[in-house]
C-alpha cells in the first residue's frame, strides 16, 4: 500500500488545546480564490486575470495576443523577417523559372553562350543569401520571443511564492512550484517558436493563393481545401490533446512533489533503511507520467502524419483537376505545372500552421497552470503607511480586543477571544502559558504572519496593517523556534542583503553569542553555511536567526520560543546584550521561569485568553495556574546544553 | 575501505554520441524493437517519396506530351496509387512513432527512477554538495528534455536520412554528374558541423545547469517562506531569483544563436546546391550530357534532397539540447557511492540488545584536520550511553560513524563481532537507528508517518499496522495526547509536519522509531525546552524507547549523563574520560569540571 502525500477528506479543525504552529493552522479556508472573487482591499474587481478565458479558439487567440502584447518589438520584427523569408522563397522559385527560361533554353538550344549562366547564378546567389540571412534572423527573433516570455511568466511566479503568505506556502508542496517554474512555464511559451514563422509565411500564402487564382479559379480552390481539412483535423486534435496533455503537465507536477520530499527526507530515508519505499512512491508516479506521455505521444503520433501528408494530397487533387482543365482546354500544360510549383510554396505556410496548432494545447495548459499561481492572491496585504523612524527608539505593542476565530464547517474554533495587552516601549514582556494557548499566533500577528479576525494590533501608534512592509519590517523582528538558514555566507545571513558594516554585523553576533563560533572559522564572517543550515547545530542555528534579528536595530524584538535550545546563562546574555546596544520593546514567548523572573510584565494566556498579568513575584502569589506551570517546570529539571563555546 | 567523499558533477562529460550509447545501455528499453520500428520508417519513408516524384513524373509527361496525350483516367490513376502509397506511409508513421513514444518513455521513466535511487543511496555528505531543488531537476526537468525531443521529432532524423538516400538513388539516375556535385558542395559543410555542434552541445549544457541554479533559488524561497515573510526580504530573494530565470533565459537565447547559425549554414548548403546545379547543369547541357527536361526534372529532385538536410540539421540542433539533459542525470549515475553494503551480510546477524565495539578509529572530513583520533569504544548489550563534550568535540561524528553514515579512516566498527561494513543495508538499519534532534515528517497523517518503516519493510495488512501503532502509541504512553486531535491518528501534519509543534513531531518521530523494534539506538538528544507537558511525555517516552536495547546518546544535558550507564567525556576528536556519574567526578577530571560549571549555572539562574 504505497503512500501518497495528501489532505485527508474532510478539512481539520485544529485541538482545543493545540498550539498551531504560526506557518499554517489546520484552518478550513481552502487554496486560491475563484476568478471571479477576487477584489483588492477597497472592493474594486481587479482587471484581467493570468488565466486564459473561454473555449479553446478564445484562450489560443489570447495566448498569442497577450504574448505579442507583452514582447511588440521582438515579435513586430519577427513577423516582419518572416515575411521577408517568405518573399525570398517566393523569390527562389521565380528566379529559377526565371533562369531556365532566359538562360538555360537558350544555352542548351544552341542560341546563347554557355558563360550567360554565370549571371543567373550570381542573381541566385544574392537571393539565396537573403533567404539565408532572413532565416537566420527569423530564428533569433523567435527565441527571444520565447526565451523572453518565459523568464516573464518565471518571474510573475517568483513575484507570488515571495508575496503571499506563508499560510498558502503551508498548503502547497514544494516540489509542485518548482514545476509550475520549469515545465508549465517551458510548455506555456511552446506555441512561440513557430508562431512568427507562421504568422510571417502569411505572406507566402496570399501570394500563392493570388497567383493561382490568377491562372485557373478551379486549380486555386483544389489547392485551398487543405486549408479547412487542416483546420478541421486540428480542432479534433485539440479535443483529444489537451485532456492529454493536463493529465501529464499535472504528473510533472507530482513527479517533481515526490521527489522533493523524498530528498528532503533523504537523511531519515537513509537511517530507516526505507529507500525501497520511497522508490516504490516514485515508480507510481512515473509510471503515470509514463502512460500520460505515451497518451500525448499516441495522440501526436495520430495527426501529424495526417497534417503531413495535406500539402502531397494538395498536390494531387491539383494534379488530377489540373488535367481534367487541361482536358477542358481551360489551361495549358504549363499552367499545371505553375501551380505545382505554387502549391509547394502553399504547403510551406500551410505546414507552419498544422506545427503551431499541434503546439497550441500544450501552451494553454500550461498558461493556464502557471495561473492558478499567479492569480492567487494575497490575504495579507501590506498596507500604505511609511514611517520614518530613528533606530534605537523603541515602540510600544498594544493588543485591542484582539480575537482569531477560525470558520469551520462544523464549528467556529477561537484560538484567540478578546486579548488586550500593552507590551511598553523599551520593556520586556512575557507570554507565557500552554502548548496551545495561543501565545504563537498573538506574537506572530505583531509581524502580520497572521491577521486577527477582530479587533487591532498596534505598533507605537500604528495599526500594524497600515503600514507598509519596509516599516513593518523595520520596525519589528521576529525570531520563530524554527530558525531558517539561506544557503550563504554567515554575513548574509545576518544582513539578509542589506546595507550593514562588518562591525555592525560582528557587534550583533557578539550580542547573540555567536561571534566566537564565528572567529574560529577559517573563513570568518565568509563561512558558507549549507542548504538550511545543514552545518550547524541548533542552538547554532537559533543564536544565528537572534543575530539577524539584532543587527537591524528593531524597535520591537519578538521572540517566539526563539531561545529554547539555549541555556539560561546564554539566553539571559543575550537578553542584556540586546538591551544594552540600545532600547528594545521585548515581547517573548517563553517557558522558563527563568525568563518570567527577568521580565518587565508577564502576560498569561490560556485558552487564547489573559487571566493574568504583572510580575513574576506578583503572579505567583495572585495565579494558581502560572504558579502550576513555573513549578512543573522546575521540577522537571529542565537543564540546558552542555555546550561551553560560547 | 571508502576513500573521500565524492560531489554530484554537473554534468558528464562525455561526447554526443559517446551519451547516447551510454544512455542506452543503462535504460536498454529504449531501444526495444527498433528494427521493425526502423523497417516501418523505411517503407515511410518511401512512401513519403512516392507522390513528390509521381506527381513529377506526371507533369513530366503533361509538360512533353501536351493536351492530347494524357488522360485523365490515367492521371487518376497514378494519383489514387500515390494516395496509396501516402495513406501506407502515413499509417507505417503512425505506427512508428507510437512504437517510439512507448520504447523511449519506458526507458526514460526507468532512467529517473535509477537516478532517484542513487540518489538516496549517495551519502549524506554528497547528497548536500547539490541543493534540494537542482537534485529535484535532474530526475525531472534534465528528463523531461529528452522526451519533449522525441515527442517532437525524434524519428524525423531517421525518415530524413533515409529521403535523403532514396532521393540520392533517384538523382543519380538522372545525371551521376550533378549528383556527385551535390554531394561535394555538402561536405565542407558536414566538416564544419561537427564542431559547430560541440559549440552547441556546451551552449545547451550551460542551459541545463543554469536551469537547475534556478530552481534551487526557488526550492530554498520556498521552505523558507516564513521567515522571508517575517523579514521584509520578499524583494530580495524575488530578485534573486529572478536574476537566475535571467540567467537561464539568457544562457538559452545564446544557444538559440548557435543553433540558428548552425541551422542557417545547413540552409546555405542546400540552397547553394542549385546555384551549383543551374551554372554546372549549363555547362553539361551544352556538352550534351544532359536534356532540358532532365536538367528541370533535376532541379525539382535537389529540393527534396536538401529539405531533409535541412531538417536534420535542425533535428541534430534539437538533439543538442536534449543530450545536454541527459547528461546530467548521466552525471547522477555516475557519482560514486562511497558507502557500499554487501548484498548479504558476511554471516547470519543477530537480534536483541546490541554489544558495539568501536576499534582504534580515524575520522576526517575531505581536506580537514582529524576529527576523530583513535577513538575506541565498548557498549556493553542494553547498556545506556551518554556522550558528551563541547561542539567540535567530535561527538556528532562519532555518532554518524556508528550509524554508517560514513565509514571510518582507519579502525572499524563492530556489531556483535560483525563490522558494520560486513552488513547488507537491511541487517544494518533493521538493529541500529539514529534518532536525529528533529524528526522529518512526510506530509500525511500522523498514522502513516509513524506506520512508514513497517509498510517500506513489507507490512500490508492494514490491521497489523494498525496494531503496530497503536502498540507504540500505548508504550509511550501517547493516547491521551493523541486523543486530543478530534480527527485522532488520522490528523494531516502539514508540508513537513509544520502543522505540529516541535515537540510534537518529536513525539511522532519517537513512537516511528519504536515500530522499528532496532536494537541498537543513536540519539542525539533533542535541545529544545518545549512546553512541560511535551517534555514529560518526550521523557517518558524515551525512555520506553530505550528499554531493551544498547542506547548512544549524544547528551546536551548533564542530566542524561547523571543517568545513564557509561559517561563518555570527548575533547578535540580524543576520548578524554570513561566511566559512570560517580566515578568520573570521584576522579576530579574533566567531566567533573563540566558538572561543577552546570551546578554554578542553575543557582544563578
Amino acid at each position: 500500500m504505497a503512500r501518497t502525500p495528501r489532505e485527508p477528506e474532510q478539512s481539520v479543525p485544529p485541538k482545543q488545546s493545540t498550539q498551531p504552529s504560526p506557518l499554517s493552522p489546520t484552518e478550513s479556508a481552502n487554496g486560491p480564490q475563484p476568478a471571479s472573487e477576487r477584489h483588492t482591499q477597497d472592493g474594486r474587481t481587479l482587471e484581467t486575470s493570468y488565466e486564459l478565458p473561454g473555449g479553446n479558439l478564445r484562450k489560443s487567440l489570447t495566448i498569442i495576443g497577450r504574448t505579442i502584447r507583452k514582447e511588440p518589438r521582438v515579435y513586430t520584427a519577427a513577423i516582419l523577417i518572416s515575411s521577408t523569408f517568405g518573399l525570398f522563397t517566393v523569390a527562389v522559385g521565380r528566379v529559377i523559372g526565371w533562369i531556365t527560361d532566359t538562360k538555360l533554353i537558350p544555352i542548351l538550344s544552341g542560341e546563347q553562350s554557355g558563360h550567360s549562366i554565370w549571371l543567373g547564378g550570381a542573381v541566385l546567389l544574392a537571393v539565396i543569401i537573403g533567404l539565408v540571412l532572413s532565416i537566420a534572423f527569423r530564428r533569433i527573433s523567435a527565441s527571444y520571443g520565447v526565451f523572453n516570455m518565459q523568464a516573464h511568466h518565471r518571474q510573475e511566479l517568483s513575484k507570488k511564492f515571495t508575496t503571499l503568505e506563508p499560510k498558502w506556502h503551508g498548503k502547497s508542496s514544494a516540489g509542485k512550484l518548482l514545476a509550475h517554474v520549469s515545465s508549465d512555464a517551458e510548455a506555456a511559451t511552446a506555441v512561440f517558436n513557430p508562431l512568427p514563422f507562421m504568422l510571417g509565411s502569411v505572406v507566402m500564402l496570399v501570394v500563392s493563393f493570388v497567383m493561382l487564382l490568377a491562372v485557373d479559379v478551379w486549380l486555386a480552390f483544389a489547392a485551398m481545401l487543405i486549408v479547412p481539412v487542416m483546420i478541421a483535423a486540428n480542432l479534433m486534435f485539440q479535443k483529444y490533446m489537451t485532456p492529454a496533455i493536463e493529465r501529464a503537465q499535472r504528473l510533472r507536477g507530482e513527479v517533481s512533489e515526490v521527489a522533493h520530499e523524498s530528498f528532503e527526507g533523504a537523511t531519515l530515508v537513509k537511517s530507516l533503511g526505507t529507500r525501497n519505499q520511497e522508490e516504490r512512491r516514485f515508480s507510481e508516479k512515473t509510471q503515470e507520467l509514463r502512460a500520460a506521455n505515451v497518451r500525448v505521444g499516441i495522440v501526436r503520433a495520430m495527426f501529424d502524419p495526417l497534417i503531413e501528408a495535406l500539402p502531397n494530397v494538395g498536390s494531387l487533387l491539383v494534379m488530377v483537376v489540373g488535367v481534367w482543365r487541361l482536358s477542358q482546354g481551360a489551361v495549358g500544360p504549363g499552367d499545371i505545372v505553375t501551380a505545382a510549383y505554387l502549391l509547394s510554396l502553399f504547403a510551406v505556410p500551410v505546414r507552419t500552421f498544422g506545427w503551431v496548432l499541434a503546439d497550441m494545447p500544450r501552451s494553454v495548459v500550461g498558461w493556464n497552470r502557471v495561473a492558478t499561481v499567479v492569480d492567487t492572491q494575497p490575504q495579507i496585504v501590506p498596507g500604505s503607511l511609511h514611517v520614518a523612524r530613528s533606530s534605537s527608539v523603541p515602540l510600544s505593542v498594544s493588543f485591542e480586543h484582539v480575537g482569531y476565530t477560525i470558520t469551520d464547517d462544523s464549528a467556529d474554533v477561537t484560538l484567540l477571544g478578546d486579548v488586550s495587552f500593552v507590551a511598553p516601549a523599551g520593556k520586556t514582556t512575557v507570554l507565557m502559558g500552554r502548548t496551545g494557548a495561543g501565545k504563537t499566533i498573538a506574537v506572530s500577528m505583531i509581524a502580520r504572519l497572521w491577521d486577527p479576525t477582530s479587533g487591532t494590533v498596534r505598533v507605537g501608534t500604528h495599526d500594524v496593517r497600515e503600514l507598509s512592509r519596509t516599516s513593518l519590517s523595520e520596525a519589528v523582528s521576529f525570531v520563530s523556534q524554527g530558525s531558517f538558514v539561506f544557503e550563504d555566507s554567515i554575513r548574509e545571513n545576518v544582513t539578509l542583503g542589506h546595507d550593514y558594516s562588518d562591525d555592525e554585523v560582528w557587534e550583533a553576533l557578539e550580542v547573540a553569542q555567536l561571534a566566537t563560533f564565528t572567529r574560529r572559522q577559517t573563513q570568518q564572517l565568509d563561512t558558507p553555511l549549507g542548504e538550511g543550515g545543514s552545518n550547524l547545530s541548533g542552538g547554532q542555528r537559533q543564536r544565528l536567526a537572534i543575530a539577524r534579528a539584532i543587527v537591524r536595530r528593531p524597535a520591537v524584538l519578538v521572540l517566539d520560543d526563539a531561545t529554547s535550545a539555549l541555556d539560561p546563562q546564554v539566553e539571559q546574555a543575550i537578553l542584556s546584550g540586546i538591551s544594552k546596544v540600545g532600547e528594545t520593546t521585548v515581547v517573548m514567548v517563553a517557558y522558563r521561569s527563568a525568563s518570567a523572573q527577568r521580565a518587565d510584565q508577564i502576560v498569561f494566556l490560556d485558552e487564547g485568553r489573559i487571566v493574568g498579568s504583572g510580575t513574576h513575584i506578583e503572579l505567583l502569589e495572585s495565579l494558581e495556574q502560572y504558579r502550576e506551570l513555573v513549578n512543573a517546570y522546575d521540577n522537571n529539571d529542565v537543564e540546558l546544553e552542555v555546550d561551553a563555546d560560547e | 575501505m571508502s576513500n573521500s567523499e565524492s560531489s554530484i558533477a554537473s554534468a558528464s562529460d562525455l561526447g554526443v554520441f559517446a551519451t547516447i550509447k551510454r544512455g542506452i545501455s543503462v535504460t536498454p528499453e529504449i531501444v526495444t524493437g527498433i528494427w521493425v520500428t526502423l523497417l516501418l520508417a523505411i517503407v515511410a519513408s518511401a512512401g513519403k517519396i512516392t507522390v513528390p516524384m509521381a506527381v513529377q513524373r506526371a507533369l513530366d509527361s503533361i509538360a512533353s506530351s501536351g493536351a492530347d496525350g494524357v488522360e485523365v483516367r490515367d492521371i487518376a490513376a497514378v494519383s489514387l496509387l500515390a494516395l496509396g502509397a501516402l495513406v501506407i506511409a502515413g499509417l507505417c508513421t503512425a505506427a512508428l512513432n507510437v512504437r517510439l513514444f512507448r520504447s523511449t518513455e519506458a526507458g526514460l521513466a526507468h532512467l529517473r527512477e535509477k537516478a532517484f535511487s542513487h540518489i538516496h543511496q549517495l551519502t549524506v555528505l554528497t547528497q548536500n554538495t547539490e541543493r534540494k531543488g537542482a537534485l529535484v531537476s535532474r530526475v525531472t526537468s534534465d528528463v523531461d528534455t529528452v522526451s519533449l525531443f522525441v515527442q517532437w521529432g525524434g524519428i524525423m532524423l531517421v525518415t530524413s536520412l533515409l529521403q535523403l538516400i532514396a532521393a540520392s538513388i533517384v538523382m543519380f539516375f538522372y545525371s551521376w554528374q550533378l549528383a556527385l556535385l551535390v554531394w561535394a558542395t555538402f561536405i565542407p559543410f558536414v566538416i564544419a558541423l561537427q564542431p559547430a555542434q560541440k559549440g552547441v552541445n556546451r551552449a545547451f549544457t550551460q542551459v541545463r545547469s543554469r536551469m537547475g541554479a534556478m530552481l534551487g533559488a526557488v526550492s530554498e524561497a520556498v521552505v523558507g517562506a516564513s521567515t522571508i515573510a517575517a523579514y521584509g526580504i520578499g524583494d530580495r530573494t524575488q530578485s534573486k531569483i529572478d536574476a537566475a530565470a535571467i540567467a537561464h533565459r539568457d544562457s538559452a537565447i545564446t544557444a538559440a544563436k548557435k543553433v540558428a547559425v548552425s541551422f542557417s549554414g545547413g540552409a546555405f548548403a542546400a540552397n547553394l546546391v542549385l546555384v551549383i546545379v543551374v551554372i554546372a547543369g549549363a555547362y553539361l547541357g551544352v556538352a550534351g550530357e544532359i536534356s532540358l527536361g532532365s536538367l528541370v526534372a533535376f532541379l525539382f529532385l535537389v529540393q527534396l534532397f536538401t529539405g531533409p538536410v535541412q531538417l536534420a540539421t535542425e533535428i541534430l540542433n534539437e538533439m543538442q539540447n536534449a543530450v545536454a539533459g541527459w547528461r546530467r542525470v548521466l552525471a547522477i549515475l555516475e557519482t560514486p557511492i562511497d558507502v557500499t553494503s554487501p548484498a548479504e551480510s558476511a554471516h547470519a546477524v543477530a537480534s536483541g540488545p546490541a554489544h558495539l565495539i568501536v576499534e582504534n578509529i580515524d575520522f576526517a572530513y575531505p581536506a580537514g584536520p582529524k576529527v576523530l583520533d583513535n577513538v575506541s569504544l565498548n557498549i556493553a548489550p542494553g547498556q545506556r550511553v551518554a556522550i558528551v563534550g563541547e561542539t567540535g568535540s567530535g561527538k556528532t561524528t562519532l555518532a554518524k560513524l556508528i550509524t554508517r553514515f560514513s565509514d571510518p579512516r582507519a579502525g572499524r566498527i563492530l556489531l556483535d563481532g560483525l563490522d558494520l561494513r560486513d552488513h547488507s543495508e537491511e541487517d544494518l538499519r533493521r538493529r541500529i537507528l539514529l534518532v536525529p534532534q528533529e524528526g522529518f515528517l512526510f506530509a500525511d497523517t500522523i498514522f502513516n508517518n509513524v506506520a512508514y518503516p513497517l509498510r517500506a519493510h513489507g507490512m500490508q495488512s492494514h490491521m497489523e499496522l494498525e496494531e503496530r501503532v497503536r502498540g507504540a502509541l500505548h508504550a509511550l504512553e501517547l493516547e491521551r495526547w493523541l486523543a486530543t486531535f478530534p480527527a485522532g491518528w488520522d490528523t494531516y501534519v502539514g508540508q513537513r509536519g509544520d502543522k505540529l509543534s516541535a515537540g510534537e513531531r518529536q513525539l511522532i518521530a519517537l513512537a516511528r522509531a519504536y515500530v522499528c523494534e532496532a536494537d541498537l539506538l543513536v540519539m542525539d538528544e533533542v535541545t529544545s525546552a518545549v512546553d512541560p507537558a511535551t517534555e514529560v511525555a518526550i521523557a517518558r517516552a524515551l525512555d520506553v524507547l530505550m528499554t531493551n536495547k544498547s542506547t548512544v546518546t549524544i547528551a546536551h544535558r548533564l542530566s542524561t549523563a547523571q543517568n545513564s550507564d557509561v559517561v563518555v567525556v570527548m575533547d578535540a576528536g580524543v576520548v578524554v574520560e570513561v566511566g559512570n556519574h560517580s566515578e568520573l567526578l570521584a576522579a576530579e577530571g574533566r567531566y567533573s569540571q563540566m558538572y561543577a560549571a552546570w551546578i554554578a549555572q542553575t543557582h544563578n539562574a
